[in-house]
């Protein structure tokens, strides 16, 4: 186990929770500023992926495909709120989950219906294709530090906006008690959709950014959907910087215990079965955490004071 | 005079109405392969080349009019098996065509072997029902699955690579695989990996390979995993190394991979170059009705049609003669893209195996290509172990 | 409980014990299969309807009870016990420790920190299966044959089968609605209506969401035994968290509270599924926009539209 190996396993890491993050942002503040359950969150971030795919082969490069694909993405999230989700935000949980857990299925199918169930390719842009030597023998994709810096990036103006911009402070303030807001004189329906709809176009810019490097398949959301809420409640719903610190968490762990838990079981196991036991014991280590983290803090770790 | 004549009509078109059904008895034939994900590609070939099959024989199977439900399994066993007893109790199919990969051949052998129909296996071929859980009702028309592999390892020993590293996806395929490979390759085994099914991101594993050094690396991989593995493998520079694969670099992946496998090196017990007319005729036509070159899946598709289509004619349409039909399934009496077939005593096939290269024809397209024969009318290791006769 | 109140939930059964002479007439015993299939997730269905109903507890990972009666069966059968009952007992008991070592932690958190805190647990015990390649893992373990009942083989007749499932579905529904009208149920339901006031009342609400949800993960344990006897293949995708939302929906679609309606619920849900599976092979398609607009504008589910009066929940 060289420290090599170690390094390039912890920026394999740090990208995976990078996508968590960008993810769980838009998931945490629509749950924090509108307590609205959003399962149809991870297909946003398919659809992203798909609309990517979609002008990637229309206009031949990438990024013109992504600069189309952020203000489709951002179209697409408002027409499910104006069609589905405006309708929910005054109901309890079990109807918003039964909604969004229709979406889900209509739209994994439908995605099928119109691209086929073959997973689909985006090329990797001319100018970040390249790799760097990290270790003897391995190149480390531009790319994939490209991502790394980008989400660092958003993370950082997200913090930004959220702290210290007007529109920021309603959102904080949106958080803590709605109804004020409302009452203060502040269109709290313009907020919200304002809210959902950038919450939507964070997990299709994720989708796009990402379909270079993993397929474009249907249902590719699904598994990061519960990874992301994992992440926001560790994190704490509504606080964009506990998104952060529990997206890295989880990403580092997931990478880390998925390559190195097989290692070590190895030393009583078959490989075979040490990898089926390795395998399932990264993600168990992601729910522990969560589990011990709630029982600590039934919060999350930074909640956002009501 | 009227009543008479109407009577007389209504007799005659009763008449005429079951005479018609009796002649329209048709075989029903249930294929479930995988048509979603990563995989898609695979149980696609299949199917086309099942239909393309059907099709050439005028939309019959030994004289019946054939009726082929295609089902997808999803790569699921749980879904698999609720699918299969669907066709089995409610289609009432006569044969189950199916499935592309090895776990769910796991989970649907026993509803199918246990029920009126016969599951013939046009892709995967596990270890443990070629031996011991050998069962008269289960045929296979593709091979037993660790023999493709030995093609690679008898290749990597006799070029007298010192070590390799084994990677492969965490099912009976997949350990089948390796197993297959370490059998007659007797070098240092760096590393085995198992990766999970479905995995696309291989950069941990690849971090690995530049660690550990190997002189080759062998992996199955098979459909959209092997696309990634593939692309991502020369994007980090390893192609250096070389890359000895199954079902990785095939005609199901090479018109995704492009030039990142040209060269890469496979084992098949068939490519669309082969020379012998039947070879020729499937492939022009595949192409031509789906436009993409055929591989293997596709291949034995088609074959699985054709031993159908002799099997019933062999027992001369009837269907409900079970016995019978069972005869004439071993007689495997049908001519082969192959050219040799023959089933084992264990129902799994005994043919020729090659060494294949993956290249870019003239016109663009990609395939693979045979280099050289390395085993012939290879038995598999576990036909000994099965009872039957 | 009046007789009216009772009345859909007869009607319900009744029709359900004649479906299958129904189908036999229709010469199609394949509707029998999937019959007692539908009834083994309906009182899968009931069962989180009672947590979800009477105690508010919303589960994301109640398939994982379904896990643990089915697994139970394959461990059982491994021993060498093939009965049934035995089976079951052990599914209960297996399953009422999971709740209450899973309630004790995620109890402590409330609303969606809850939600998702049973959903964690749910995909612990889904991967701890996947990892267990002695039982198949992900690939799953197929049995050699169905349990026996009393020594015999009885389960082997998908009729017996059948008439077994929802034998069991009636007398849960007895027991939980007998326990919904109990004083447990009265107090339950006072927690969930306000566990302030019942906290300044005396009671402490601890105890008894951790009773509801033992009593609900052991009826979905026995669902479990059930579901491995109808496939005679489990699988850890058995306690996916896909499942788990679909029993949600099964509840939801159902009318929460009204017990009979989860079972109706699940009828609609599956019934619609595999008629939309004849027509194309896309039904995800229709299914989901119907979802939305119960959602939108089904406030009451079903058992709320159908017999409004007898949806009510206990108290």
């Amino acid at each position: 186990m060289s420290l090599a190996l170690l390094a390039v396993q912890t920026l394999n890491g740090l990208q995976l929770g990078i996508l968590l993050f960008l993810i769980a942002a838009g998931l945490t503040l629509t749950f924090g500023v509108m307590n609205f359950v959003n399962l149809a969150h991870g297909v946003q971030y398919m659809v992203g992926a798909y609309l990517a795919a979609m002008f990637a082969a229309l206009t031949g490069g990438f990024w013109s495909a992504l600069a189309l694909t952020l203000p489709a993405a951002l179209a697409f999230g408002l027409a499910l709120e104006v069609l589905i989700f405006r309708w929910l935000y005054d109901r309890d949980h079990l109807s918003q989950i039964l909604a969004t857990f229709g979406v889900i299925l209509f739209l994994n199918q439908g995605v099928k219906t119109i691209w086929g169930a073959a997973p689909l390719s985006v090329p990797m842009p001319e100018a970040l294709s390249g790799s760097i030597t990290l270790m003897p023998g391995l190149l480390f994709p531009v790319y994939r530090l490209a991502l790394i810096g980008v989400g660092l990036a958003t993370a950082l103006a997200l913090y930004l906006l959220i702290n210290h911009t007007r529109v920021g402070m309603l959102v904080r303030a949106g958080s803590t008690d709605a109804a004020m807001v409302s009452a203060l004189g502040v269109d709290i329906r313009r907020l919200f959709m304002l809210v959902f709809g950038f919450g939507a176009m964070l997990a299709g810019f994720a989708g796009a950014m990402v379909a270079p490097i993993l397929s474009v398949e249907p249902g590719m959301g699904d598994n990061l959907l519960i990874l992301a809420f994992v992440v926001i409640v560790i994190g704490g719903i509504g606080s964009i910087r506990g998104a952060f610190l529990a997206a890295l968490m989880v990403g580092l762990i997931d990478t880390l215990g998925r390559t190195f838990g097989p290692q070590l079981l190895r030393l009583a196991l078959s490989p075979s079965a040490a990898s089926q036991t390795g395998r399932a014991l990264a993600p168990m280590l992601i729910y522990i955490l969560m589990a011990a983290v709630l029982f600590e803090r039934p919060a999350g770790l930074f909640p956002v004071k009501r | 005079m009227k009543p008479v004549s109407i009577l007389l009509a209504a007799l005659a078109a009763l008449a005429g109405a079951t005479l018609s059904g009796a002649a329209a008895e048709k075989v029903k034939v249930g294929l479930i392969v995988t048509l979603s994900g990563p995989p898609a590609v695979l149980g696609g070939q299949v199917r086309d080349g099942f239909n393309l099959a059907v099709k050439t024989l005028g939309g019959k199977l030994g004289g019946l009019d054939a009726d082929v439900i295609v089902v997808d399994d999803e790569l699921k066993p749980d879904v698999a098996v609720t699918k299969v007893k669907e066709l089995l109790e409610r289609d009432k199919v006569n044969f189950v065509v199916g499935p592309v990969f090895s776990n769910i051949l796991m989970a649907i052998h026993k509803p199918v072997v246990e029920s009126n129909a016969f599951l013939i296996s046009p892709n995967a071929g596990t270890s443990n029902f070629a031996g011991k859980q050998c069962n008269p009702n289960f045929f296979v028309t593709s091979y037993e699955n660790d023999q493709v592999h030995e093609v690679l390892g008898k290749y990597a020993q006799d070029k007298g690579y010192k070590s390799a590293f084994l990677l492969a996806p965490n099912y009976q395929a997949g350990k089948d695989a390796l197993a297959g490979f370490k059998r007659d390759f007797k070098g240092k085994i760096v590393d085995e990996v198992y990766t999970p099914l479905g995995q696309l991101d291989f950069s941990a594993e690849l971090a690995k390979i530049a660690a550990d050094k190997p002189e080759a690396v062998f992996t199955f991989m098979p459909g959209g995993m092997g696309v990634n593995l593939v692309k991502q493998y020369r994007q980090a520079g390893l192609a250096s190394i070389p890359f000895l694969s199954a079902f990785t670099a095939d005609e199901s992946t090479l018109p995704a991979e492009k030039d990142d496998a040209l060269g890469f090196l496979g084992g098949a017990n068939w490519a669309p170059d082969m020379d012998n007319p039947q070879t020729k005729a499937f492939v022009r036509a595949y192409e031509a009705a789906y436009k993409s070159v055929p591989g293997t899946y596709a291949m034995q598709g088609y074959d699985t049609a054709m031993l159908i289509d002799s099997a019933i004619k062999g027992a001369g349409g009837k269907l409900s003669d079970k016995d019978a039909l069972r005869a004439e399934l071993k007689k495997a009496n049908f001519t082969s893209l192959r050219g040799k077939f023959k089933f084992g005593v264990n129902n799994y096939p005994i043919q020729d195996f090659y060494l294949v290269k993956a290249a870019k024809r003239p016109d663009g397209k990609y395939e693979t290509e045979i280099v050289e024969r390395v085993f012939e009318d290879f038995v598999d290791h576990y036909a000994a172990e099965c009872q039957m006769k | 409980m009046t007789a009216r109140g009772q009345t859909p939930a007869i009607v319900l059964f009744a029709g359900l014990a004649l479906f299958p002479l129904a189908a036999r007439f229709g010469a199609d015993a394949y509707l029998v299969t999937l019959g007692a299939r539908i009834l083994i997730f309906a009182l899968a269905a009931l069962s989180l309807d009672f947590l979800v109903g009477q105690g508010a507890l919303v589960s994301f990972g109640h398939a994982a009870y379904l896990g643990i009666g089915a697994y139970s069966v394959v461990l059982a059968s491994i021993a060498g016990i093939d009965d049934l009952l035995a089976q079951a007992l052990i599914a209960i008991v297996a399953a009422a420790l999971f709740a209450a070592l899973t309630g004790y932690v995620s109890l402590r958190a409330s609303g969606v920190y809850y939600i998702m805190s049973t959903l964690a647990f749910g995909q612990m015990l889904y991967f701890l299966f996947v990892s267990l390649s002695a039982l198949g893992g992900d690939d799953g373990y197929t049995l050699s044959s169905r349990s026996r009942l009393i020594g015999k083989p009885l389960l082997e007749s998908d009729f017996s089968f059948y008439y077994l499932c929802l034998a069991a579905l009636a007398l849960a529904y007895l027991v939980l609605a007998r326990v919904a009208k109990s004083r447990f149920g009265r107090a339950l339901n006072a927690v969930r209506q306000n566990p302030l006031r019942a906290r300044a009342l005396g009671f402490r609400p601890f105890p008894f969401q951790v009773a509801a949800c033992v009593i609900a993960g052991a009826i979905a344990g026995v669902a479990g035994t059930l579901l491995a006897n109808q496939s005679e293949f489990v699988a850890p995708a058995f306690m996916s968290w896909q499942r788990s939302g679909e029993l949600l929906v099964m509840t939801i679609l159902g009318g929460v509270g009204s017990l009979w309606g989860a079972i109706l619920g699940a009828i609609t849900y599956l019934t619609l599924e595999e008629t939309l599976s004849l027509l194309t092979d896309q039904t995800h398609l229709l299914i989901g926009p119907l979802l939305v607009v119960v959602a939108i504008f089904g406030s009451r589910g079903l058992a709320g539209a159908l017999a409004p009066k007898s949806s009510g929940r206990a108290a």
